[in-house]
């Protein structure tokens, strides 16, 4: 069992609902994990398991091998920082971020801790300011700073970047990584956004109607990704179906294509492959055939939408490598296969 | 926290409170167990009189939703659309007579258009004549008192109608080639049919229930809830149900009618815009305007003006003067130095606080309930806070002294008839509604996300409450509490059914006061009671 989170075969159902199905993962000491998964995946309530602000119906959750299950929130040592950061309007900085402090610190104590974490935020000196005058991105660093003011051993985020306006994202992003880096401390996050936990995570989990799909670093997922529900969501892909013709090969259309798998596959499998954008190439010899219907651009590099027997296909390419309506044959440098009948 | 246990005590609690006495007064008017009859029912319905006074509430209520209309939606418009020097104010204080208790605005009333009241007295004066020249008494001074206290309903929600139209919607009207009185016809009124349809419900179901005015007033006109009173004192206990069920049934008819032809389709605007802006007039006319505006509203306080006026003659002094001769702080001397009466002030304040806090309780634990995720209770909780608002308090005070008149623990009653907790139980439960409304409002604007940071930084579910719930409720509480008291301090539907020597309110004393014709006691009273409300309220709406 690793020092850091430990979740084993965690259940919760709302009424008929499953909102988490027998879901295990482990988290080392210091690394942070991000929860990822489209809405209703069942991240959040994950998330609020661990925190304690829901009771699962089976199974266990561990921290820095301690279990935690059934104890109230209070008891479990956890620091999270919500959604909406949930900043106490009515307390300033200072009693914001001295909330959770031992009531036993004395005044010099809590006033050092506070200063502390608040230079660690990059807030030095803001102790008396009502929270209700700071921008979205100080609020979020004042939220980060109550959380872990306390020493908690596991640090949660409910999608910390959401209420950020894309320009202070990126920017609150890296800011955030370094951080979490800083304070050495186990991290779980939930978010619906791959760039985000691409960004955020040292290991991404993907979930997907309360189920587990895959728990890998941010490159096995986007290179092995272990379903083509994550190699669609992860990134960008095309699902098409094809045959497998050899164990490197498999017949899409009129064109064969080499491809990988996470399960295995014998010759006649019918299989969905998923292909990315920038896996394809225009090619003017063997490759599926189609038509050129529609273009996106998004600065020197284009998506083109490509009609062919086996379905649409997505290709990025550079802007002039095709127009509408031209007919192209495409060949692939890589596509993942899985087999039919597990989607 | 499991959502269940809290929101079934409280239930359960709500059930017993509120629709289990009038639940018992149902069944007691066909006999109760063991003895069915229909005698009390049959009385009621061969009895012409009570036919009338039915009739006459109904009426009574309808028309004071007709005149209140009259005089607030207009006042609304005017108060809304119209800028002026003093609107500020003067918008607030013609808001005044809703938070007095309307024992108070009857007194001012009398005092002022009384056939011994000021305005009688000067027009004997002028026309020299030897007689009143009128009796301030029946339908017609019901309805004048009615319309003078319950127009501040139309007024209020009218302006808060107005301040939520959308400039867009006026814009396009007018665009399309309305013309400024079509506009309002055909757009302004139509978008504020909610609000006018809640102000006409509140109206109608508080003239229904209204006792005050057409106690003092009615003479041998009688309206449901004096019939029942009237009844009631005289022991005919089976005809005071009766006539309770009767008036209980009206009461929750119209409810549903109103409910059914009014509110329910609520017009939402579509689209974000801007509220219209008021307009400004010239400094002429805003000087005019506003001296009129002024004019309004000393004639709306007049009554008032009168009771502090009369609270200050000493007894025997005023008799046929035209103003009284005499002017003392005696009356209010007589009120702290004689323990016969300070004993009322001090019972309607400790009662009131009482009441307020128990029902401030109440609306704690059902805001709680509410707001707690999944709570299926939730809606019939709330269902069960608003009972008691339909419910008359004369109707209330008989079903509270029917149930709790009998000693049977096994069915949850118990003898509270003659003890001191029966009234401010009574006020409690009257008060459920209003305290409730601002509180569970609270609750709902609490973000759940905040209760629950403190609780994962480690904070105990007292410390949670104590640091983070109450501090952000503090508003909520402050004007659920102040509602509460205000209303509760003044009471006199209930408490004239429901006081024992030991707990007789201020309203009582009023009322014996007049009886012995010391008015200046009765007016400091009176006086107190407007100066308690306002100040609770003063401090309910303080931020």
């Amino acid at each position: 069992m690793p020092d850091g989170l430990a979740i084993s075969k965690l259940t919760k159902h709302y009424g008929n609902l499953v909102a988490v199905r027998s879901v295990s993962l482990q988290i080392a000491r210091g690394k942070v994990l991000a929860l990822l998964g489209p809405s209703g995946s069942g991240k959040t309530t994950i998330l609020r398991l661990i925190a304690g602000f829901e009771q699962p119906d089976t199974g266990t959750i561990s921290v820095r091998e301690r279990e935690v299950t059934g104890m109230g929130p209070a008891q479990r040592r956890i620091g999270m920082v919500f959604q909406n950061y949930a900043l106490f309007p009515h307390l300033n900085v200072f009693e914001n971020v001295s909330f959770g402090l031992d009531a036993d610190m004395t005044r010099k104590e809590r006033a050092s801790r506070v200063a502390e974490v608040l230079e660690l935020v990059d807030l030095p000196g803001f102790e008396t300011r009502a929270v209700t005058e700071l921008s979205g991105g100080q609020q979020q660093r004042v939220a980060v700073a109550r959380a872990v003011a306390p020493k908690p051993d596991i640090l949660l985020f409910d999608e910390p970047l959401s209420n950020l306006d894309p320009a202070l994202r990126e920017r609150t992003r890296r800011e955030l990584r370094r951080s979490i880096d800083q304070i050495d401390v186990t991290t779980v996050f939930v978010t619906h956004e791959q760039e985000e936990a691409f960004a955020l995570g040292d290991e991404i989990a993907v979930l997907r109607n309360g189920s587990l799909e895959q728990v890998a670093t941010p490159s096995d997922l986007y290179e092995k990704p272990a379903s083509v529900f994550v190699a669609s969501f992860v990134g960008r892909a095309s699902r098409l179906e094809g045959r497998v013709v050899s164990s490197e090969r498999v017949a899409v259309g009129d064109a064969e294509w080499p491809f990988t798998s996470p399960a295995r596959l014998v010759s006649g499998d019918q299989v969905l492959i998923a292909v990315r954008p920038e896996a394809l190439r225009v090619t003017d010899g063997d490759g599926l055939s189609g038509t050129v219907e529609d273009v996106r651009y998004t600065g020197a590099r284009a998506f083109f939408e490509v009609a062919t027997p086996a379905g649409v296909v997505e290709l990025e390419a550079s802007i002039h490598t095709v127009k509408v309506g031209d007919r192209v044959r495409l060949s692939a440098v890589s596509s993942h296969a899985f087999p039919v009948n597990a989607e | 926290m499991t959502g269940r246990p809290i929101g079934l005590g409280l239930t359960a609690l709500l059930v017993w409170l509120v629709v289990y006495p009038i639940a018992i007064v149902f069944v007691e008017s066909v006999g109760g167990p063991g003895r069915w009859t229909l005698e009390y029912l049959r009385g009621f319905v061969t009895q012409s009189h009570e036919w009338r006074a039915l009739w006459s509430s109904i009426w009574i209520s309808l028309a004071s939703v007709v005149l209140a209309g009259c005089i607030g939606i207009p006042l609304g418009f005017f108060f809304e659309r119209v800028d002026f020097r003093g609107k500020r104010i003067l918008g607030a204080l013609i808001a005044l007579p809703v938070v007095l208790p309307p024992l108070v605005g009857v007194l001012a009333f009398l005092f002022l258009f009384g056939e011994s009241g000021f305005v009688a007295r000067a027009v004997q004066a002028v026309l020299g004549l030897s007689n009143s020249p009128w009796r301030l008494q029946g339908a017609p001074a019901i309805l004048l008192v009615h319309a003078y206290s319950m127009y501040v309903y139309f007024y209020l929600f009218t302006r808060a109608g107005l301040a939520k139209v959308d400039a867009s919607m006026i814009e396009a009207a007018q665009s399309l080639g309305c013309t400024g009185f079509q506009v309002i016809r055909r757009v302004t009124l139509p978008l504020l049919r909610p609000q006018i349809a809640a102000a006409a419900l509140l109206t109608f179901m508080t003239s229904l229930g209204s006792f005050s005015a057409p106690y003092v007033f009615g003479g041998g006109f009688r309206v449901m809830t004096t019939q029942i009173v009237t009844s009631k004192l005289n022991g005919d206990t089976g005809a005071a149900m009766a006539e309770t069920v009767a008036l209980a049934s009206i009461a929750f008819v119209g409810l549903l009618l109103l409910q059914r032809f009014g509110g329910r389709r609520s017009v939402a605007a579509v689209g974000k815009g801007t509220t219209v802006a008021a307009a400004s007039l010239r400094p002429a006319t805003s000087w005019m305007i506003g001296a009129i505006g002024w004019l309004c509203a000393v004639v709306l306080l007049l009554p008032h003006l009168t009771l502090l006026l009369v609270s200050l003659v000493p007894f025997g002094t005023w008799t046929t003067q035209l103003v009284p001769p005499e002017y003392t702080l005696g009356n209010y001397a007589q009120l702290v130095q004689e323990p016969e009466r300070l004993r009322p002030l001090a019972n309607s304040l400790l009662m009131a606080g009482a009441a307020a806090l128990g029902a401030v309780g109440v609306a704690l634990w059902a805001g709680r309930a509410i707001v707690q995720r999944r709570a299926r209770l939730g809606r019939a909780i709330e269902n069960l806070l608003n009972v008691p608002w339909a419910v008359p308090g004369t109707v209330l005070a008989i079903a509270l002294s029917t149930a709790f008149s009998a000693n049977a623990p096994h069915v949850l009653r118990f003898v509270l008839v003659g003890t001191v907790f029966l009234l401010p139980l009574a006020y409690l439960i009257r008060n459920i509604p209003i305290t409730s409304g601002p509180i569970v409002a609270g609750f709902r604007q609490l973000d759940p996300s905040l209760e629950e940071a403190a609780t994962s930084l480690g904070a105990s579910r007292l410390r949670v409450m104590r640091r983070i719930t109450m501090p952000l409720l503090r508003p909520a509480l402050l004007a659920g509490g102040a509602l509460a008291y205000a209303t509760a301090v003044g009471d006199f539907v209930t408490s004239i059914v429901l006081y024992t020597f030991d707990t007789r309110p201020i309203s009582i004393e009023i009322l014996s006061a007049l009886r012995d014709f010391d008015v200046g006691v009765a007016a400091a009273y009176g006086v107190i009671l407007m100066l308690v409300s306002a100040a609770a309220m003063a401090i309910g709406t303080s931020r």
